[in-house]
């Protein structure tokens, strides 16, 4: 599978050649809730640059030489992470992870302490994940680093909804007027809230399928107070699939059935694992997409994950030119 | 012995006794011995006058349900500090909660309790025990010691009773002394950590909320077993349109049960948490200090909360004044503490009720005198009123002075509220407390 074509000219070596970014004003990512279409685009444009440096040889430019970019992570992550870390190097960035559930924070720290003193430490970026909804926009209120949230708890995940519609108008060409089914555990979902904003925003229809007891009691309130009238709620899967452009299960945590929120998961794959046969209601050349990690054979099976619609290695390999592409907007967009 | 003192010229609003003119009103030796038309008064030797032409005097506020922190909490709050602020909001008298460390869950606690506040407090520290040993919810307190020895009813407050049969016994128990249960109620096995309203704020924000119905599941519960018992049951901190309606249908039946609302139920609802409207932020907030329990609820909910304190559903404004310090709040939204500092702003807050025509202030100061010193009773003499004899509790406060909130210049220790920075109009400009003068707004 080859990637796009870089979206502008020769690329020297030495230097991306960036889009105008003089409409970036921002120095935190922390959701796309407020992005507008043309802020994506951006993002989208310089993700293309970005793709072309990750298919040379030698997959490095000093756009961020003597930057710290510190990864901060309350919570265990696997591929977030890497993909940060690495798009950091790939951008020639000095990197420092720090597992926090292994550092002074199991101490008693306090966020706001552990963050001033990586702060004074000489970070530029901090990339946090937290299990706490909201705890980058505490975070921004005491420090003055640039701040990317790499997922606060059921809130936002904007790096990751990018990524998702970055994959999506690769394979698609654009977003808008698509129809994207997302499957499963909406309440606890960071995901689908931050891809609610960007597909909305994109011109995507979205669907939100889950039992009930997976979907917050004041979605509905939610979507009208926020004017979000493309998006709309199904129970069955069935209904959600019809004629989708994309579909997208969510991991299924195996808690959600311990703390009752599901008869048993026996019931859930039945009535909402997505089967080649339920996929056959989606448009003959439906993406599949997960935001991972999977769980075959509970909320998709493994033909499906695995099948020739499965976009979801894609969606990894993207992550990261997503990830270079913020790291690169919020540096300031040019070498100082 | 305090001088004798003249409030000369006042609007003198007493709902107790329906009172509304313009009066002077004085007191000696700590009482009220006069009121009458301005000029009137007997002479006095010594007498001090305060001329109340442009105010409004009325009985002292009484708070039926504050938390002063002391014993063990004393970074958040003092009885000290806490009496200071109740005086500071107009309230002379305060029934502060159990939920101490340790808990006022017997005699030598409650003795504690009213010992510091007769020598370090400011307005009368009026203590109420602990419903269960070690607010454990397992086995009753020794609630007639508790009784003698001065509290005016019995809560767990912070948490309810969970259990039915202790909750009987307690009301069983409560009833042959005379004095409520007041419950917090939340059902806390449906509320399951939530920390801010279940509805359209929670789930954009993707956090846990708190479903009204774990307030009316326990409202229902405990009014049936007041019916059940006979036993005086008071409602703390009503939040919902549905425990209105659950109060409103037990005092149609005769049931024996009060309740009370807070002014931050009253005017704030759940896109608070979201930040306020003073600050014109670019992205969201996730505001602790909206962070409170039961939590902010919606537009529906106030609107039934205003109905019921006209109709008489609800008896009395209290303000669940919950100091915390700057490091219970200034975490992770999840992580910080419940409460708001409320006894400052509790009056003004109230006001703005009045000026935009929802409530009467006639029926406002009942909510804050008469009302709630029928609920405490007489054992401390007749409270929440202007008639010569009583205890020299007043209030006076300007209806229309204009003002912002700073806690930074709170008498609390706890600055935990969403009101800064807010415009208030109306303020209290002077507490008397048993005739002598516990605060004067230096603004004035």
């Amino acid at each position: 599978m080859k990637t796009i074509e870089p979206s502008s000219g020769v690329v020297s070596p030495e230097a991306i050649p960036p889009p105008s970014t003089d409409m970036w004003q921002r120095r935190h990512i922390l959701d796309l809730d407020d992005f507008t279409r043309d802020e994506i685009e951006l993002v989208f444009e310089t993700a293309d640059a970005m793709t072309e440096v990750l298919t040379r040889e030698v997959k490095k430019v000093p756009t961020l030489r003597g930057k710290t970019v510190v990864t901060l992570f309350y919570e265990p992550s696997t591929r977030t992470r890497a993909s940060f870390e690495l798009a950091a190097k790939n951008l020639s960035a000095d990197t420092v992870s720090l597992d926090a559930s292994k550092s002074s924070v199991t101490k008693g720290e306090s966020l706001i302490d552990s963050l001033r003193t990586i702060q004074a430490l000489g970070a530029d970026i901090i990339v946090m994940r937290h299990s706490q909804s909201g705890a980058p926009y505490l975070a921004i209120q005491h420090v003055n680093c640039s701040m990317i949230n790499a997922g606060d708890g059921w809130h936002a995940h904007p790096s990751q909804a990018l990524l998702d519609l970055y994959t999506i108008r690769h394979h698609l060409g654009q977003l808008a007027n698509l129809k994207v089914a997302i499957i499963g555990d909406i309440m606890h979902s960071r995901v689908a809230r931050s891809n609610l904003w960007g597909m909305t925003t994109m011109g995507a229809r979205v669907v939100l399928c889950a039992p009930s007891t997976l979907l917050p009691r004041g979605l509905n309130n939610f979507l009208a107070s926020c004017h979000l009238s493309n998006v709309s709620i199904e129970n069955k899967i069935e209904s959600a699939l019809e004629n989708a452009d994309v579909v997208m299960p969510l991991r299924l945590q195996l808690e959600r059935q311990q703390s009752g929120l599901l008869p048993s998961l026996r019931e859930y794959i039945q009535l909402y694992q997505l089967t080649t046969e339920r996929l056959s209601l989606a448009k003959q050349n439906v993406l599949v997409m997960h935001p991972g990690p999977v769980n075959e054979g509970i909320e998709i099976s493994p033909e499906v994950a695995h099948g020739t619609q499965s976009v979801i290695e894609k969606q990894v390999a993207n992550g990261v030119a997503i990830r270079m592409a913020l790291l690169y907007l919020i540096a300031g967009g040019k070498n100082k | 012995m305090p001088p004798a003192l003249l409030i000369s010229g006042g609007h003198i609003i007493d709902p107790g006794q329906g009172i509304d003119k313009v009066a002077d009103l004085l007191i000696t030796k700590g009482k009220i011995t006069w009121i009458g038309n301005k000029g009137t008064a007997p002479s006095q030797p010594d007498l001090t006058i305060i001329d109340a032409s442009s105010f409004i005097v009325c009985p002292g506020f009484i708070d039926l349900h504050c938390h002063l922190r002391e014993p063990g909490f004393e970074d958040k709050e003092t009885i000290a500090t806490g009496t200071k602020a109740a005086a500071t909001g107009g309230f002379t008298t305060v029934c502060c909660m159990p939920n101490t460390n340790p808990p006022l869950d017997n005699q030598t606690h409650i003795d504690y309790v009213k010992q510091v506040a007769e020598t370090q407090g400011t307005v009368q520290v009026l203590p109420i025990g602990c419903i269960t040993k070690g607010r454990q919810g397992k086995e009753l307190t020794e609630m007639g010691e508790l009784a003698r020895a001065g509290v005016i009813g019995f809560s767990d407050d912070g948490d309810p009773v969970t259990s039915p049969r202790i909750m009987s016994l307690a009301m069983d128990y409560s009833q042959a002394l005379g004095l409520p249960i007041i419950e917090h109620c939340e059902d806390t096995e449906l509320s399951d950590g939530g920390c801010m309203n279940d509805g359209w704020v929670s789930a954009r924000l993707g956090l846990k909320g708190t479903p009204k119905a774990a307030e009316d599941i326990i409202v229902a519960r405990d009014i049936a077993l007041a019916h059940l018992t006979r036993a005086k049951l008071h409602v703390a901190h009503v939040s919902t349109e549905g425990s209105v309606e659950l109060i409103r249908r037990a005092k149609e039946k005769g049931i024996a049960v009060t309740a009370e609302v807070t002014p931050h139920h009253l005017t704030l609802t759940e896109e608070r948490v979201m930040g306020s409207q003073l600050e014109k932020n670019d992205h969201l907030t996730y505001d602790t200090k909206a962070k409170v329990n039961p939590p902010l609820r919606t537009k529906e909910d106030i609107n039934a909360l205003i109905q019921g304190l006209k109709d008489g559903t609800i008896d009395a404004i209290a303000t669940d004044h919950a100091p915390h310090t700057t490091v219970d709040k200034m975490c992770e939204f999840g992580l910080a503490a419940f409460g708001i500092s409320g006894l400052e702003t509790a009056f003004a807050c109230l006001m703005s009720l009045v000026h935009s025509n929802q409530l009467d202030l006639k029926t406002l100061i009942s909510k804050l005198t008469s009302e709630p010193a029928g609920i405490i009773g007489t054992r401390y003499g007749e409270l929440g009123t202007l008639k010569t004899g009583c205890r020299a509790d007043v209030t006076l406060f300007d209806p229309n002075k204009e003002w912002t909130v700073d806690s930074r210049d709170f008498a609390s220790k706890g600055k935990n509220t969403p009101f800064d920075g807010y415009r208030f109009k109306g303020r209290v400009i002077t507490t008397i407390v048993a005739g002598k003068v516990a605060y004067g707004d230096k603004l004035s």
